[in-house]
């Protein structure tokens, strides 16, 4: 393989992901003229947006009158209060024209009698600050990823967005002064080794829920962005936000909507009880998914989970009407056959909580704009770096995402990304990155093709995976975080020593499976050290040795650092157009 | 209780390999974690990672992993090991240029996919607010928006192995009708123009492997078949072709 010298191609704009949030900002970029590439490595359509099913959230009021405002209480309350109001702001307010844009582009939105936008119930959703149950989630059956992704790969191909499909991006190429010049990256189909210059990069790379044994995600979510921002020595924020979906399938993890709940589905133990009515009698099943999500792991632990291994829940969804399941549901109707083999219309299905979703990602403003704190505790921001969707921490979701809120995200942030830079591009500063920059970012490639390293990347990522689940999961404590830390520091320093046996140009999988496997134990790492930092029980993240919230010492965003450190950085309340919601406990 | 699993796959890397072989490989029931084919595909790639296939999702939505199995065109994640039986046999989609192993070229696909204009063409209402569309407009895009590109379909067709730069193929075929039978879409008549000719639409004859196919039990070839009859009826007037029909 050669990899001795690279060549260089230039764009205005690099966008590092083809999924919900970076064919969102190529849209707008594309349109604008600059010279835009897309730059996956999947095919756009394998991104994992696709798999999303439930819905995305706007107050359109096609179901009797909603606010803006009442979508944004909820979502600040659903995150307990670790959102930042002036994104949440944006990105409530912006939901209706957005989700009317997208219908605009072609998405085949579910639709009312009067041939308006169907919209469901969903976890955490209230009217009127709390209220009674909304109908705010619209959506496309249970296949609303599918048809957002597909919408807008569509309108790309429309506008002629540039590709570079299966391209693998190694990491930032930075200057002396921390500039962000583009990325290193590797054609896969050849294993060609590019420079990708640009004068903005735009993180779009997803989550990084396979750090966890259980999860739902796909193969693909790597927390690649995070981890190429992690090694610059830029902070990722509020990593120990990981939200655990209160319905994965037993076994296999694959998701089964909250909408199934929105649509009137219930949970219960082996005694056949709703055992949300209990908990959370207000909202019951559609509470927020860190509170069903403990409430089902507490049914688990005090020995009332279903099957001969009392380990998971049932779903219960027979008693829905029978047009709901081609209507509304077939997606996860075929899902629970194919998978479980189980009929939902008959019978229950068994779920538990698994890895779903991480809120904490690279800090950034609502522009796309990536944020570092200095010495001083002020924001500075990195030169040429932007980051959008999952991979970023904005912080629209705070210490828990509401479901249907993650697509929105994607739309709204990443055309708001789009926008900035379309209107300001031009006063950017071109970088010039020395050879040797360029060289940095290609070394981790370099380095796995060294014969004597010998660390075997099948047996650390299985050990990777069981730390994480055993000693970073839904509950967790002092003792058994600080044993899986000190075990992550020794994975850490060995995921530099990989050794790969397949030599070849051509779409090396071994060497990529390498490279992401080095993501994830960075991502692994940054939620390990902010969980053991992070004192107190908030949204996701549920301590026992710690079962209060803490807002005098917490309520701040951690900044977990490459050197094991952690920093604090406030939570904004600077809203524009609503006064802000102030810190409350939430109720159940 | 199966406690082998006997593999056969292609494999084929242009850089090292003269020609394709076909490699037997043993995996140790124990060690698949599922019950479908791609768990047992992923442990036979942790003894030999060379083994070069796409997979993302492993739940059917993403379509990365296509390719033909025991003869027949599935997805590795949706496909059950227990249909499978003894011995399983796997080669990459056919008709498609092999890049490596299972892992196949799907540019032409993709082209083909692009020549029918996948993207809706609608002026948005002046209103500024959503399309109206009924419900019963909007059931008409059940069975045809579902489709997930993964070229089972298309690849599983003899009029696609013989002119893949010229026919359509079912998949692209079946997204011409989601846009063409969308109550929002305003170009039907070129859409429809569009597909005449001998290749773009006419190669399709009507075989049904595409149907038989489809993980995702969608019909490209009753979505032609209706296209078909819109042609008809535009090249012969609504009215002779009520009379033709009588």
């Amino acid at each position: 393989m050669i990899m001795n010298d690279f060549k260089a191609r230039e764009f205005d704009v690099i966008v590092v992901g083809g999924g919900g949030s970076g064919l969102r900002a190529a849209h707008t970029l594309s349109q604008s003229g600059l010279k835009v590439a897309v730059v996956s490595k999947v095919f756009p359509l394998r991104s994992h947006t696709v798999s999303a099913q439930g819905g995305i959230n706007a107050a359109l009021g096609n179901y009797g009158d909603d606010q803006w405002q009442w979508h944004m209480y909820d979502t600040v309350v659903g995150s307990d209060f670790l959102g930042d109001q002036d994104a949440i702001e944006l990105m409530c307010k912006e939901a209706p024209e957005t989700i009317i844009e997208l219908e605009h582009m072609g998405l085949p939105f579910s639709r009312n009698e009067d041939g308006t936008i169907y919209q469901r119930s969903f976890g955490g959703q209230t009217l009127n600050f709390g209220q009674e149950v909304a109908h705010r989630t619209c959506c496309a059956q249970d296949r609303t990823g599918h048809a957002l992704l597909h919408t807008l790969y569509q309108q790309n191909v429309a506008v002629a967005t540039n590709f570079l499909n299966e391209w693998f991006a190694i990491d930032l190429v930075v200057d002396a002064n921390g500039s962000v010049a583009g990325v290193s990256a590797i054609e896969m189909a050849t294993g060609e080794i590019v420079f990708l210059k640009a004068t903005a990069t735009v993180l779009a790379t997803g989550g990084g829920g396979q750090i966890f044994q259980s999860n739902t995600n796909a193969h693909i979510c790597t927390g690649d962005g995070m981890a190429m921002v992690f090694r610059q020595n830029i902070g990722l924020q509020d990593m120990e936000m990981w939200q655990f979906h209160p319905t994965g399938l037993l076994g296999s993890g694959i998701l089964i909507s909250e909408g199934t709940r929105g649509e009137g589905g219930y949970l219960l133990n082996s005694n056949g009880e709703r055992f949300m009515c209990d908990y959370a009698p207000h909202l019951k099943d559609l509470s927020c998914r860190d509170v069903v999500a403990r409430c089902s792991m507490t049914e688990i632990r005090e020995g009332r989970g279903c099957g001969p291994d009392k380990d998971h829940v049932l779903l219960k969804l027979s008693h829905l009407d029978p047009e709901v399941f081609i209507e509304k549901l077939p997606g996860i109707t075929q899902i629970a056959m194919t998978y479980v083999g189980v009929d939902p219309r008959k019978d229950p299905i068994p779920v538990v909580p698994t890895c779903h979703y991480s809120m904490g990602g690279i800090p950034c403003n609502y522009h796309g704009q990536v944020l570092t704190v200095d010495h001083d505790g002020k924001d500075r921001k990195v030169p040429g770096l932007f980051a959008i969707g999952e991979c970023a921490n904005v912080s629209v979701h705070g210490a828990n995402r509401l479901g249907a809120n993650s697509l929105l995200d994607l739309v709204v942030l990443g055309r708001a990304c789009g926008r900035y830079l379309q209107e300001n591009i031009q006063s950017f500063t071109a970088v010039n990155p020395s050879h040797s920059d360029i060289e940095r970012a290609f070394s981790r490639c370099k380095n796995l093709k060294k014969p004597s390293q010998g660390i075997d990347a099948v047996k650390l990522r299985k050990e990777m995976k069981k730390i994480m689940q055993e000693d970073f999961g839904v509950f967790r404590e002092h003792a058994s975080m600080e044993k899986g830390l000190k075990r992550l520091e020794v994975l850490r320093t060995m995921s530099k020593k990989i050794t790969i046996r397949d030599q070849s140009a051509i779409f090396n999988t071994e060497m990529f499976n390498a490279l992401e496997l080095q993501n994830l134990i960075e991502v692994a790492y940054a939620t390990a050290i902010a969980a053991f930092s992070r004192q107190e029980s908030r949204g996701a993240h549920s301590r026992v040795d710690y079962p209060d919230r803490d807002d005098k010492k917490w309520l701040k965003h951690s900044i977990a650092n490459a050197d094991g450190t952690i920093q604090k950085r406030s939570v904004s309340k600077q809203t524009k157009f609503t006064a802000p919601i102030e810190t409350a406990l939430r109720e159940h | 209780m199966i406690n082998n699993y006997t593999l056969s796959i292609y494999r084929y890397n242009p850089e090292t390999d003269k020609k394709p072989r076909m490699q037997s490989l043993e995996v140790d029931s124990s060690e698949v974690k599922g019950i479908m084919l791609l768990d047992l595909l992923k442990a036979a790639k942790d003894h030999d990672p060379t083994i070069t296939f796409r997979f993302s999702c492993g739940a059917g939505i993403c379509g990365s992993d296509g390719m033909n199995i025991n003869g027949r065109n599935g997805l590795a994640c949706m496909t059950q090991l227990k249909t499978l039986g003894d011995k399983i046999i796997l080669r990459p989609l056919p008709g498609m240029p092999v890049i490596r192993d299972l892992l196949v070229d799907m540019n032409l696909f993709y082209r083909q996919y692009h020549s029918i204009k996948p993207y809706l063409q609608a002026e948005p209402p002046k209103d500024g607010k959503e399309h109206k569309q009924s419900i019963s407009q909007r059931r008409q895009l059940d069975g045809l928006y579902e489709c997930i590109l993964c070229a089972c379909c298309s690849t599983a067709c003899p009029s696609w192995w013989w002119n893949p730069d010229k026919f359509v193929g079912p998949a692209g075929l079946l997204w011409a009708c989601r846009f063409i039978v969308d109550s929002r879409d305003m170009k039907e008549s070129e859409r429809l123009e569009d597909l005449e000719g001998l290749y773009r639409l006419y190669r399709c004859r009507g075989i049904m492997n595409c149907a038989s196919v489809c993980p995702k039990g969608l019909n490209p070839s009753a979505a032609i078949a209706s296209v078909r009859e819109r042609m008809l009826k535009k090249a012969l007037g609504k009215q002779s072709y009520d009379e033709a029909n009588q």
